[in-house]
């Protein structure tokens, strides 16, 4: 099994959050699974417990796309936003919004794919339109009313990549 | 403004970024912190009531000399923070890790299993 790539989160300058990850797998592949619905159902679940019932993604500029994960006891988190800019397979551009913000107004996320050798750097940019909905998103408890053991769930995942080879 | 948001817009200056990365190395005086900058050790002390006031740096006196410091558990509440968030987006990525591998050994073995097609012989 591939050693984890370690996963930077940053808040930068005054209103927004960077992140990177590093993956084993040329550009192409990345850019299919962060765009297709079938793909992107099957990682962006967040917490354990979740499942994701609606994913729809309209990938043109001007396209909407929908998220809606739903939780084991039932509660639902609704998120989308529309397509700025998508240029395959380096950059896509799209705002984001919850339902139920906890923070005033629209994200802007830029994710860029760079090509690293065999493999891809991923680098996501989130804006926020105050400093106080930056800070808030990353001091949301996400997990708040799920009981994660996550030793447990690092064993799973484990065990699963290990035979899916 | 909360605890927190006034840790971060504190830390959104590079120069205080690197007033609290050197005193990582332990304490300093003022005007060992106004060192590497050239800015006025006025403009430096401004930037130190500011590290103050969030939190982040505390004034120490050891005899005749004043020390700046670290105050370890502001830091501390800074990696905190992240855990939450860092912890969903490294799970969901772990996955996304297995579907990629998945991904490209299908797409190795249909690169395998598609039979070489000859031009079949005119009879």
């Amino acid at each position: 099994m591939n050693k984890s790539a370690a996963l930077k989160i940053a808040p930068s300058g005054e209103r927004e959050i960077i992140m990177t990850r590093a993956f084993d797998a040329k550009r192409d592949l990345v850019f299919d699974a962060l765009t297709k619905p079938e793909l992107v159902k099957r990682w962006l679940l967040g917490p354990p417990g979740w499942s994701m019932p609606v994913c729809e993604i309209d990938l043109k500029v001007g396209g909407a796309y929908r998220y809606v994960w739903r939780n084991e006891d039932g509660r639902e988190m609704g998120m989308g936003g529309t397509y700025r800019e998508i240029v395959r397979p380096e950059r896509i551009v799209n705002t984001e919004l919850f339902d139920n913000a906890w923070y005033a107004g629209e994200c802007l996320v830029t994710s860029l794919l760079s090509e690293q050798g065999a493999g891809t750097t991923m680098t996501v940019t989130l804006r926020y339109e105050s400093t106080a909905a930056r800070d808030s998103v990353l001091e949301s408890d996400m997990e708040s009313g799920v009981a994660p053991s996550y030793d447990r769930l690092e064993e799973i995942v484990i065990s699963n990549t290990t035979t899916a080879k | 403004m909360d605890h927190l948001s006034s840790t971060f817009a504190a830390l959104s200056d590079p120069t205080r970024r690197s007033i609290v990365d050197r005193l990582t190395d332990g304490p300093a005086t003022v005007m060992e912190l106004a060192e590497p900058f050239s800015i006025s050790q006025q403009a430096i002390s401004k930037h130190l009531a500011y590290l103050e006031n969030a939190r982040l740096i505390e004034r120490q006196r050891d005899g005749r000399q004043n020390y700046c410091a670290l105050k370890p558990d502001t830091i501390r509440e800074v990696a905190d923070w992240a855990e939450g968030y860092r912890r969903v987006w490294q799970t969901s990525f772990r996955r996304l890790d297995a579907l990629l591998a998945e991904m490209k050994s299908e797409k190795l073995s249909s690169k395998l299993v598609k039979p070489a097609v000859k031009n079949p012989k005119r009879s």
